[in-house]
């Protein structure tokens, strides 16, 4: 023991560490703060630790070359011993950080520690989100394959609507004209290196000013923050009502941080690592790519914006949000922390997440995609063919190969594009259907250049058989008059 | 030493020798780092500069005109001119080849004009459909529903010798030069 204790007091002589680590485990904070609330910040961190040592233990195996990056994640997945855990529990890891620092971010908010003094740790925290954001793209990206390889196409095809510059900014993106070999090893270099350091000195600033200015205490509803008296009422209440960091209030932050280490284990095991999907070969077009769900909220909010809309969302909205959050310490930096008298904040957040949340659910169904194999895979429900004559059978058959169902579903099969036809036939009436079959509109394409009449006839004839058995299908009244009794006969419809 | 130095802050004017020489090794490391700046920024920009004009295009024959019957919409593939060592399968590059009649074609570029997701040709409704977002284009790749604000790319073309050849060499987005090609007439049309 006494060896021990003078080899420590052998470096401490010369590294003069103890001290200054002994006065900052020990430092006073208020006791309130020694809650569940407050172990989402350090939680984060080891996350991030995690990550940073999963990423050393990759970058072992994986070559970040265009032409070599998808074996090597092959290798890493089959021939190397535990490489698919190791990759699991890389890309688990970049999901909790994801979800770990949002929650941090809601918490702060929630509980107004954004205020007056700690306004620069919320700034450099905007920072730290954005980074983590360009740590799960860029780590998209290291996962070379198909949705990655067209994940770039999608980013560049976004930065290429910059007004002036954007043509630039796609080749100072891609390192060149086309989405290769230097697009990979740049975005690894940004992966790797640019934004963990970047991240690195600013996780250190911001737990520095932690430590500076104090951790914010829990947020009582009437006392309330003002510039002139707030650092002296916070120095009295650590020390009337403070205890030590460690160990009263570190046990907590100790303990989570185990749980979210075991927790991404656990899914790293048993769900195992993401992807690769197929090869990044540009001639592979059978694919429909899809972001990692920290971005599957933009992929909904891409498809469902009008499209003249889109470009000032995309140039205009995130820096706009980013602002917002920079700005915000400084239009709400006094007055009232708690919640509890805070309910646009509570709203706002509630409002945000539920948002967040709908696109991301909505994303996973995709219903604005067609489904590319539907008119050859999905089958025509029975209750809709029985009992129909020849031509509705060729309509239905017409409906099949035109690929109608790729966007129409029949019975709840096929794609979600378009309106579900079960019961088209009571929406429209015979003249109608033809002239939408026709003409398109209403964000259908106009099919007349590819349908003979032949075919628009058993088409419309089969659409008309479409509708609930107790209800009658749409009719013109007035056609009866004009044209005679048998003007519209439809089929299925009572004389 | 038993006597320290003494630092009076100097209220007039006069510059101590060291004081110069400090903010002389400033201006020397100021304008290290200038000459440095130079060659970083134009090895940084490289892939920029390199662009400008028709830098990264050229002519890429696609194959013989035999391979593409007159009437049908056919993939085909072809190797992107400018290829690095690292690249990969990244450089074969896949499009669409109409041959509309005779030696008129028109060459599409795969990628959906709205956010570049490979299009896929249905012949039998005549429609390219986009898998992502839902865009849909007629056979003439002009813009039938969805969110792309226009038709698809196309590749400029000329036919010689039974021979099809585009100019390609960039990846087709809505700001990029090949945009603006593909409203050059191409010259066989």
């Amino acid at each position: 023991m006494r060896l021990i204790r003078n080899i420590g007091e052998w470096f401490d002589h010369r590294l003069q560490l103890a001290a200054p680590i002994r006065e900052a485990a020990q430092h006073p904070v208020p006791r309130s703060t020694a809650s569940w609330f407050y172990v989402f910040g350090s939680a984060a961190l080891t996350v991030f630790l995690l990550q940073v040592v999963t990423g050393i233990l990759l970058a072992l195996i994986y070559v970040p070359s265009a032409g070599e990056a998808w074996s090597s994640l092959q290798a890493l997945n089959h021939g190397v011993t535990l490489g698919w855990f190791i990759r699991a529990m890389h890309g688990w890891g970049s999901n909790f950080m994801v979800a770990i620092v949002l929650i941090h971010m809601a918490q702060v908010f929630l509980f107004g520690a954004y205020k007056f003094p700690r306004e620069l740790t919320w700034i450099l925290g905007v920072f730290l989100l954005l980074m983590t954001l360009g740590m799960a793209f860029t780590g998209q990206i290291m996962r070379f394959d198909q949705d990655a390889y067209w994940g770039l196409g999608i980013g560049a095809s976004i930065s290429s609507r910059v007004p002036i510059i954007g043509p630039a900014v796609v080749k100072l993106l891609l390192g060149g004209p086309i989405i290769a070999g230097a697009t990979l090893s740049r975005f690894f270099a940004l992966h790797v290196f640019v934004i963990p350091g970047m991240l690195m000195a600013f996780v250190g600033l911001h737990l520095l000013m932690v430590l500076k200015l104090g951790i914010n205490e829990w947020p009582m509803p009437g006392r309330v923050v003002k510039r002139a008296t707030y650092e002296r009422d916070y120095h009295d209440l650590t020390k009337q009502d403070g205890a030590p960091f460690f160990p009263y209030a570190i046990w907590k932050d100790l303990f989570f941080a185990a749980f979210i280490i075991l927790a991404i284990a656990a899914c790293a095991y048993y769900f195992g690592p993401f992807g690769p999907t197929g090869q990044p070969d540009p001639t592979i077009i059978q694919t429909a790519p899809k972001p990692d769900y920290f971005f599957l909220f933009l992929y909904a909010v891409l498809s469902l914006l009008p499209p003249s809309l889109e470009t000032p969302f995309l140039l205009i909205v995130p820096p706009v949000v980013i602002l917002a959050l920079i700005l915000l310490p400084f239009l709400s930096g006094e007055g009232e922390k708690s919640w509890k008298r805070r309910p646009i904040a509570v709203l706002a957040v509630l409002l945000i997440a539920i948002t967040l949340g709908t696109f991301t659910r909505l994303a996973q169904f995709a219903p604005w995609s067609p489904h590319m194999n539907a008119w050859s895979g999905d089958p025509v429900p029975e209750n809709f063919i029985h009992g129909t004559t020849a031509l509705e059978r060729q309509g239905a058959l017409v409906f099949q190969v035109k690929q109608c169902r790729n966007c129409h579903s029949l019975g709840d099969i096929g794609g979600q594009r378009g309106p579900a036809l079960d019961g088209v036939a009571v929406r429209l009436t015979q003249d109608q259907l033809i002239r939408q079959v026709i003409q398109g509109g209403g964000n259908m394409p106009a099919y007349a250049k590819n349908l003979s009449p032949a075919e628009t006839t058993a088409l419309v004839a089969f659409l008309e058989t479409l509708h609930p058995p107790k209800q009658a299908p749409a009719r013109d009244a007035s056609r009866e008059f004009v044209v005679g009794d048998n003007a519209q006969k439809s089929p299925g419809t009572q004389p | 030493m038993s006597t320290k130095p003494v630092i009076v802050p100097s209220t007039d004017r006069t510059v101590s020798r060291r004081g110069f020489f400090t903010k002389m090794g400033m201006l020397f490391n100021g304008f290290a780092a200038l000459v440095l700046a130079a060659p970083f920024a134009r090895y940084l920009l490289s892939s920029v500069t390199h662009g400008r004009g028709n830098g990264y295009l050229s002519w890429v024959p696609l194959g013989h005109v035999d391979e593409f019957p007159e009437g049908e919409t056919r993939l085909a593939t072809f190797q992107n001119p400018y290829v690095m060592p690292t690249d990969g399968k990244t450089v074969d590059t896949a499009c669409w080849v109409r041959h509309v009649a005779e030696d008129q074609f028109q060459v599409f570029a795969i990628n959906c004009a709205h956010l570049g997701c490979p299009v896929r040709w249905f012949p039998q409704s005549g429609l390219f459909m986009c898998p992502c977002h839902g865009g849909a284009y007629y056979r003439d790749g002009s813009r039938a529903s969805g969110p792309p604000e226009r038709g698809l790319f196309e590749y400029p073309y000329k036919v010689e010798n039974g021979l099809i050849t585009i100019k390609a060499g960039e990846l087709p987005t809505p700001g990029a030069a090949m945009a603006s090609l593909s409203s050059e007439k191409p010259p066989c049309a």
